[in-house]
């Protein structure tokens, strides 16, 4: 019986940790995109709340129930993250599958907010970009999708092709801000 | 000569550093050109076309003269400026634009023949030959004339970028920014204060006067102390903002290793966008010389450099030390020298009812009008009404006024407005939006009228974010009247300098006038007046001034030229820094990347996928083994061929049917579940944007394939659709082409190898061609699809892309135990053209449906993108160039893509042309070239003979023109 | 440039794409005849001022954006959803 085994986006290229920051590759969680048809977007919000405790997230935020996550992500739509779509969403929503499409980076540390400061035009300050908040926006050539977990913590979604790109780029901003403050 | 002092050097710290390969020392906080200045060398570069001897003429980022280059090979930076270089220990600067040596430089000459070299020269006197220009004279002139050089290697550096955000952005640290910046600071702004220096202060770290009773310098200390200890303040130093731009997007650069020797990973510059709500510019302003007879002896320099070298850096620029100007700064900068016991040997002043508080020799109402020494000044000569009179002198401070910095709020084609009062430009409001001009830089120049400036600048800042900014207790300071009497060019015989940096003297710029370059910035371009690294900084208003006089018009009419970003050199390293190598576009790699590069398989570049060229074999030589035998594995057993480059979007909603209709030229909400179709998209000027498959996975839910190169215009011309014509339609789709890994398994061994991984095997005709539908693949979810792109019986599997590496090595293996393998681009392409299949080589962005044949699949019955733009007559015309198949018939068997074809023994020139080839392949399969091209009206023209011509490559071949299928037209294997 | 995005707030230009003027958004019926078509495909304004134009948030969150831009200044004035505008033109 043959068996098909499974690889992250990033295998074999993380974790790195360069002065104050340290990247790593995320756990490879169910994601699931969810597009509310026109006009299901109440009912959509109501059976979030009752399959998953989750509320629909405007613009810019994520909502937080458990170990599942449901993070804003562009016009429209919301990736649920961590945990199977209710299959009750389904009349709702378009719910696609993407497990597989994004690699998930998890940078953290003293000087993650200053590596992402030589990626991202966004701007990641406290009072633009407070916990929770999360944006579509580019890392350096690449669009991504950039939420902040914690003080010193920011995940970034990037698509599977691109990781290692996306790791090559990161590391070279991580080696310049070390590089600065030895 | 290093005076006593308490300069910002540290003289417990000293750095040895060389120039032109001779050792120095100097002390940390110095820069290049106050060290070589303390260790008595004056000589520090050779002028840009006269190769006269040249020194430091100021003490700033606007420095001209005192151009250097530092490192070597791929770390090479020329034209750094000595005043801006901080020396660091191992620091090598050499100087330029000499040889052998900058003592002794042989094109010196080029002094000697300056009556002939003036404005103008090279345009009247290298007109002809025209020939010669670019092969003779050009090369010899760039050769004699010019700056530093780059070393020709690839850069070994690397350069930075970054972006900031703040409310309010301060530019400069003077008295103005600093109150600025703490102003807005205390408000609650989120303050981004950025300094050109390497400390901050501006030019109170020169000068030697008091705030609030103590030191200026201590006094900017401690605000920026106060600064520094405020989580909303940000400083950076080292850091001249080079442009305004729109939106309140400003650039700035960064030297974040120009003072220190470089170590791993270290940027040497960081390009710096900066996004602010409110900026206020506190530039501060830059003195301007005077133009008199050789007033570019090295030992010539601005007053306020001589002031900042002797209280900064605690050097004296001279011995005996002249000064000569047309206002009050150059009494100010007498005294300083006297208090440092510098010997001062004249200082003259222009305006005629001038006092001197002082006791130094006073020359009221004279002029500097000549001077000598040659490498090095000796002595000045001395206008006055009673004759001229010598003075001895090594070094001569001047000071013409004062011209405010500016430059920035012109970046958006303000243009500033001239003020008779103090003699210079000064910005209008709002020329910039969002930008206040604060202090010296919007004229005002009194140490007190500046601190007051700041904040004003600082509380109109806030009040527009909705900040309240405190009214603070307003230092004491300094607070006298600018008092000056213009003087742009003492008269007299002689070159007087204006533009140091491109040698333009006032004779030039009042030849320009002659020869009716009037305009200023046509005299610009007649003298080069202006340009280069100093962009004029240091010549525009006095040479605008001297042109203004010689034309006759006042300086507001003759205006000024236009400034643009940068304010200082950006070296286009920094502009593209992280771009070079790997960061210079994504580079997308398939799941199957890792066993492909492993097979030894050559990668091509379709887009930013890396694809595999062919899977070379033992005992292959060339990449036509290879291939040929890749295309046998398909004919003939089984090929493996990752296509999961091909875009992949799910497309879900009630309405996904109806929108795929009006998307595609032909229906789609026909079609079954679990079954696909072929599509043509065009865009809505009725030329084809893409093709490809669509499957309908359930009622509501299609899977659209687009081709790789037009993934992202697809999706994105779909979104267009979706939100700006049609969002009424009820759907809705999301890009899955990362999700899923997709094999095309194809030949006639196809679905026996697939029956060995599927967990329920296709039975007979459960799977008929353009069938579709979920399967499991070894216990995964997967989606297969029986679509063909080569012609033979053929699958697609798609599996999550984790899995993508392990299938495809489970397909590879497979496929060769049953006589086939792995296949790469070179031999899809041979299996497509044998088959007549279209890519982006036909379908190239100027045919339409009709011209490849498939106007058929442009549906009557309903409404689509391009349709209307196709049915244009024009569009529809028999005679246009049409897609055909193309086969050599004659003694020569090659055919080039790129070709073009002409009717049989027409000349093979333009207006003969018949059409062209777009893909040609040699068929293993037909054992001939096939080609596939456009030929005008060439659907009638089947079974005619034509030229093929490639002029680029020298080869002509007699082609039969025939239909585009070669292989099986009926479709049969792909059916089987 | 910065480009307030309806949804995503002030962002960078960078993340932005330009494709023409507004119009582009009253596409006529596909009877409407040549003349109606050629205007709508090829026919534009060159306006020294402010103007209608579409930007597509591409690095961003994927909307098509209808903005007001002044060709003098590139002030930016009321920038909203397409899909509103085209909404509210039906």
């Amino acid at each position: 019986m043959t068996e098909l085994k499974a690889l992250s986006p990033a295998a074999g290229l993380l974790p790195l940790e360069i002065g104050g920051a340290a990247l790593r590759e995320d756990e490879m969680r169910q994601l699931t995109l969810v597009a509310p048809f026109k006009g299901k977007e109440a009912a959509l919000a109501k059976a979030l709340e009752a399959a998953h405790g989750l509320r629909w997230p405007e613009a810019g935020e994520t909502s937080v129930s458990g170990a599942v996550r449901l993070v804003w992500f562009g016009r429209g739509a919301a990736l649920l993250m961590g945990g199977e779509a209710s299959s009750k969403l389904a009349p709702y929503a378009a719910l696609t599958d993407q497990s597989d499409a994004w690699s998930c980076l998890v940078l953290e540390g003293a000087g993650a907010r200053d590596v992402l400061a030589r990626l991202t035009p966004l701007d990641m300050r406290d009072v633009a970009f407070p916990m929770g908040a999360t944006a579509r926006t580019e890392v350096f050539h690449m669009a991504c999708s950039i939420t902040r977990l914690a003080a010193e913590s920011w995940q970034i979604m990037g698509f599977r092709s691109m990781a290692k790109t996306l790791v090559h780029d990161l590391q070279v901003a991580m080696e310049g801000v070390a590089a600065r403050a030895s | 000569m290093r005076l006593q002092g308490k300069g910002l050097i540290n003289r417990s710290r000293k750095v040895r550093f060389s120039f032109d390969g001779r050792s120095y020392e100097g002390f940390e906080g110095d820069t290049l050109a106050s060290a070589l200045l303390a260790n008595g060398v004056k000589l520090m570069a050779r002028s840009f076309k006269y190769h006269r001897p040249r020194g430091v003429l100021t003490a700033g980022s606007e420095e001209p003269n005192a151009l250097v280059t530092v490192g070597k090979g791929g770390s090479q930076d020329p034209n750094m400026r000595a005043t801006v270089q901080e020396i660091y220990e191992g620091l090598e600067a050499v100087s330029q634009n000499r040889w052998p040596s900058l003592d002794f430089d042989v094109m010196g000459v080029n002094d000697l023949g300056a009556p002939f070299l003036g404005a103008g020269f090279y345009y009247k006197t290298f007109m002809w030959p025209k020939a010669f220009w670019e092969k003779l004279y050009e090369p010899v002139i760039r050769r004699a004339a010019g700056l530093g050089a780059i070393s020709g290697d690839p850069i070994s550096d690397k350069y930075e970028r970054g972006f900031a955000h703040c409310d309010v952005l301060v530019i400069g640290s003077g008295p103005s920014g600093l109150m600025a910046a703490l102003t807005a600071a205390e408000a609650g702004a989120d303050v981004i204060l950025a300094e050109e220096d390497s400390a901050l202060g501006g030019r109170l770290l020169s000068e030697s006067g008091e705030i609030d009773g103590t030191p200026a310098r201590d006094w900017a200390e401690a605000i920026v102390g106060r600064l520094d200890a405020m989580d909303n303040v940000r400083i950076m130093t080292r850091t001249s903002v080079t442009g305004a731009y729109d939106g309140g997007t400003y650039g700035a650069l960064e030297r974040v290793a120009h003072h220190r020797p470089l170590a791993k990973g270290l940027p040497k510059e960081c390009f710096w966008k900066i996004a602010a709500k409110r900026a206020v510019l506190a530039a501060g302003a830059l003195e301007r010389p005077v133009a008199f007879q050789n007033n570019d002896r090295p030992g010539v320099m601005m007053a306020s450099a001589v002031r900042a070298y002797v209280n900064r850096w605690n050097v004296a620029p001279g011995q005996a030390v002249a000064l000569f100007g047309n206002n009050d700064s150059i009494h100010d900068v007498a005294a300083d020298l006297l208090a440092a016991g510098v010997h001062v040997a004249a200082l003259i002043d222009s305006r005629a009812d001038a006092r001197c508080a002082l006791d130094v020799p006073f020359y009221a109402g004279a002029q500097a009008c000549g001077t000598e020494g040659r490498k090095a000044l000796e002595a000045v000569s001395i206008a006055r009404p009673s004759g001229i009179e010598k003075v001895q002198a090594d070094c001569l401070g001047m000071s013409g006024g004062w011209n405010p910095t500016l430059h920035l709020t012109c970046h958006m084609n303000g243009r500033p407005e001239w003020n008779e009062a103090i003699a210079a430009f000064v910005p209008k409001v709002g020329m910039v939006p969002g930008l206040i001009a604060a202090g010296a830089c919007n004229g005002v120049f009194s140490t007190a009228a500046c601190l007051g400036e700041g904040v004003g600048a600082a509380q109109a800042a806030c009040e527009a974010l909705g900040l309240k900014a405190k009214v603070p207790q307003m230092p004491r300071a300094e607070d006298r009247p600018y008092n000056i009497a213009p003087l742009w060019a003492v008269a007299g015989k002689g070159r007087a300098w204006l533009d140091f940096q491109n040698d333009v003297t006032v004779k030039d710029v009042k030849q320009a006038a002659v020869e009716n370059f009037r305009s200023v910035e046509h005299m610009k371009r007649y003298t080069t007046q202006g340009m280069a690294t100093d962009q004029g900084k240091n010549s525009n208003v006095q040479a605008l001034a001297v042109l203004a006089d010689a034309t006759g018009r006042g300086i507001p009419e003759t205006g000024t030229t236009t400034y643009r970003p940068p304010f200082t050199p950006v070296a286009i390293a920094a502009m593209a820094a992280g771009a070079a190598d790997k960061g210079f576009a994504p580079e997308r790699f398939t799941t199957s990347h890792r066993l492909t590069v492993a097979a030894n398989a050559p990668m091509i570049e379709a887009g930013l996928w890396y694809r595999p060229s062919y899977f070379p074999a033992k005992g292959e030589t060339t990449w036509r083994q290879s291939c040929d035998r890749e295309v046998g594995y398909v004919r003939n057993a089984v090929g493996v061929c990752d296509v999961s480059t091909l875009g992949k979007i799910d497309i879900k909603g009630k309405d996904a049917g109806a929108f795929l209709d009006f998307v595609y030229t032909n229906m789609f909400s026909t079609l079954k579940v679990g079954r696909v179709r072929y599509g043509l998209m065009l865009r809505e000027d009725g030329h084809v944007m893409d093709d490809g498959t669509t499957a309908r996975l359930a009622e509501d839910h299609f899977v659209m394939t687009t081709t790789t190169a037009a993934a992202g215009e697809v999706m994105k011309h779909m979104e267009f659709v979706s939100q700006g014509l049609r969002p009424d339609l009820d759907v809705r789709f999301a890009s899955v082409t990362e999700h899923w890994a997709q094999f095309a398994v194809a030949g006639p061994k196809a679905r026996e190898l697939l029956n060995g991984l599927l967990d329920a095997p296709i039975e007979g005709e459960s799977w008929p061609f353009m069938a579709c539908g979920n399967v499991k693949v070894a216990g995964v979810s997967g989606r297969l699809f029986r679509i063909s792109f080569s012609g033979e019986h053929a699958y697609e599997v798609a599996v999550p892309a984790r899995y993508g590496e392990s299938l495809f090595g489970e397909l590879r293996k497979r496929a060769e135990k049953l006589g086939g393998g792995a296949y790469g681009m070179e031999a899809l392409n041979v299996l497509r053209i044998e088959k007549g299949f279209i890519t982006h080589g036909e379908i190239h962005g100027r045919v339409t449906a009709f011209d490849i044949g498939m106007q058929g699949m442009m549906s009557k019955k309903k409404d689509f993108i391009g349709k209307a733009a196709a049915m244009r007559p024009g569009l529809l015309d028999e005679d246009r160039e049409m897609m055909v198949g193309l086969k050599p018939v004659g003694v020569v068997k090659q055919l080039t893509a790129g070709a073009h074809l002409y009717n049989e023994g027409a000349e093979p020139v333009r207006k003969n042309n018949q059409g062209y080839l777009t893909s040609v392949a040699f068929s293993p399969t037909m054992e001939t070239f096939l080609g596939l091209g456009f030929l005008r009206g060439g659907r009638a023209r089947h079974g005619e003979i034509v030229q093929m011509v490639d002029h680029v490559r020298g080869i002509s071949t007699t082609c039969e023109v025939c239909h585009p299928v070669f292989l099986d037209p009926e479709g049969e294997r792909s059916r089987d | 440039m910065r480009i307030a995005c309806p949804l995503c707030g002030e962002r960078d230009s960078r993340e932005f794409s330009y494709k023409g003027h507004a119009l582009a958004l009253e596409r006529p019926s596909e009877d409407a005849g040549f003349g109606a078509w050629d205007d709508y495909l090829h026919n534009r304004e060159n306006p020294a001022g402010w103007t209608r134009e579409l930007w597509f948030h591409d690095f961003g969150c994927g909307s098509w954006l209808v903005a007001e831009r002044n060709t003098v200044t590139h002030e930016f004035g009321k920038v909203e959803l397409a899909e509103n505008v085209k909404e509210a033109m039906a």
